[in-house]
């Protein structure tokens, strides 16, 4: 029978408590999906120098691969021949210019294979570039690199640089990183006293960028490549080169 | 129901190795007006009789610009030939947007041989229902094509194609040698000429029913309006006409080959079905 003397059961239980939020046993409350992109390049090279001189292009870049600060890798070679008539050099993250070397020779390769006389113009791939770094940087995700490049399109010298952000713009002299600081003054001095510099007197331009780049850049090294891009001569990629280091005005004699 | 037991389906094959559906399709091109394609070394252009539906009604267009320096001349189904236009307008904007230079025409073609051939090999789509006479001007110099609803491509010295056009075709191919180092001029009376040959003895070219399209090195390809047509018709007027139009129906049939740059083998003959609607132009 019905006890009336034994306590009442509890009104409610295994659930929610009144007035309180239930939490859903199998629900995760914190989505565990988010994407995330590289904040910060990793193994890094520095700056890129380029002079357009009256017949074709030079470009020189050093062959240090940095870890941060540390001089990691020594030979990690940054001027690229793309056809005959396009040189490509790249500063910045060194993996992201290895998988933009990737596409763009993949892309020569499959212009080889449809074989119908159109070859890769240096202007056409100086646009690609450019909406392909956009398209990054528009995803969050930017390619690292700071891009040079020089060829010859239709008996004409060019040189174009564009940057992770997808800010492009032609110029007779590009140098980028360090370079742009420590490298554009001497250029642009050089040139606008000798407008239409030889290839010979473009490449001690350049070589002479180079070795102050050694000097100031505390992330160069003494060995780089030189790439030039002759309407006469074709292309050739020259290196390692080293700069002739003097440091007697080091020590206080 | 069905005039042949293996044409029920574009993907349907026949024991004689042919796919009747595609075949037919074919045959849409042979209803629109003739229009005539020829290049020199320096321009390309296309020419095109324009038909009116009715008394009331303007001359449909023939000639559509795709880019700076390409331009189409359609004949079939207009409304097919209005979705390759957008489609082949897209892929050149494309090609600019990514390259920054005008797409190569081969190029071009290639895609849309692609995107046509989609159609004959499913279930689901039917061929489109117009061919093409692509006239262009790239680094490669000026160029003809041809596309066919089969998805065949040709690369042409001259070529036309519509109804009668054969009697055209004749007139080219008697005058192939002479195009090559012509002036645009002379090319351009060519072409009247060649699509003079494919009217019926009554009827004459005049300012309404001729469009002109042309393209060459360093000019954007440019349509002519009607006073710009009329100097090109003065040019032509009171020659003797050949053809006269009394070739077209018997020769209709014959292959097309020799103005084919990669001419080969002769594939099998297209059958002539009934008209069962007409929407073309």
């Amino acid at each position: 029978m019905f006890d009336i003397t034994a306590p009442a059961p509890p009104l409610w239980s295994n659930g929610p408590s009144p007035g309180a939020f239930y939490n859903f046993p199998s629900l995760q409350s914190a989505p565990s999906d988010f994407v995330t992109h590289s904040q910060a390049p990793v193994t890094t090279a520095t700056s890129i120098v380029a002079v357009a001189y009256n017949n074709g292009v030079i470009i020189a870049g050093d062959l240090l691969g940095s870890y941060g600060s540390l001089a990691r890798y020594r030979n990690c070679p940054r001027i690229l021949k793309v056809n005959d008539n396009i040189i490509l050099g790249a500063g910045g993250d060194y993996g992201d210019f290895q998988y933009i070397k990737d596409f763009v020779q993949e892309k020569i390769v499959s212009e080889e294979c449809l074989d119908d006389g159109v070859k890769l113009k240096p202007k056409s791939l100086y646009c690609w570039l450019t909406r392909i770094m956009y398209q990054r940087r528009s995803k969050f995700d930017p390619f690292w690199n700071n891009l040079v490049v020089g060829g010859i399109q239709d008996g004409n010298v060019f040189l174009g640089t564009v940057d992770k952000l997808g800010t492009a713009y032609t110029d007779k002299i590009i140098c980028t990183g360090y370079g742009a600081h420590i490298a554009t003054p001497m250029l642009r001095d050089a040139l606008d006293r000798n407008p239409n510099p030889s290839q010979a007197e473009a490449r001690r331009l350049v070589e002479k960028s180079m070795e102050v780049l050694f000097y100031r850049d505390a992330r160069s090294y003494s060995k780089y490549l030189i790439g030039v891009i002759d309407k006469d001569e074709g292309i050739k990629i020259e290196g390692p080169v080293e700069v002739p280091t003097n440091w007697e005005i080091a020590n206080f004699k | 129901m069905f005039r042949n037991q293996y044409d029920s389906d574009v993907t349907v094959w026949s024991p004689q190795g042919r796919l009747h559906q595609v075949e037919y399709a074919m045959e849409a091109v042979n209803l629109g007006s003739a229009t005539v394609g020829l290049k020199s070394k320096t321009h390309a252009v296309v020419i095109a009789l324009k038909r009116a539906t009715s008394e009331l009604s303007a001359y449909q267009k023939k000639i559509i610009s795709i880019d700076d320096h390409i331009g189409i001349s359609i004949s079939g189904l207009t409304a097919d030939a209005r979705i390759l236009s957008r489609f082949m307008r897209n892929e050149c904007l494309n090609y600019k947007y990514s390259f920054d230079t005008y797409i190569p025409l081969n190029r071009l073609i290639s895609v849309l041989g692609n995107k046509m051939q989609l159609c004959t090999q499913r279930y689901d789509r039917r061929p489109f229902g117009v061919g093409l006479l692509v006239a262009g001007y790239d680094e490669n110099g000026a160029h003809i094509y041809q596309t066919c609803p089969s998805a065949n491509y040709y690369d042409c010295k001259a070529m036309s194609i519509g109804a009668r056009s054969q009697s055209a075709r004749t007139y080219l191919e008697k005058h192939l040698d002479e195009l090559t180092s012509t002036s645009l001029e002379e090319l351009i009376k060519h072409g009247l000429r060649a699509l003079r040959d494919t009217l019926p003895p009554e009827v004459d070219l005049n300012t309404k029913n001729v469009s002109i399209g042309y393209v060459g090195k360093g000019e954007n390809f440019k349509i002519l309006d009607e006073n710009e047509t009329a100097p090109y018709l003065a040019l032509i007027e009171g020659e003797e006409r050949r053809g006269g139009g009394s070739g077209g129906a018997a020769t209709e049939a014959q292959p097309a080959d020799p103005l084919r740059e990669d001419a080969g083998d002769e594939g099998p003959q297209d059958p002539v079905p009934a008209v069962a609607m007409d929407t073309t132009d």
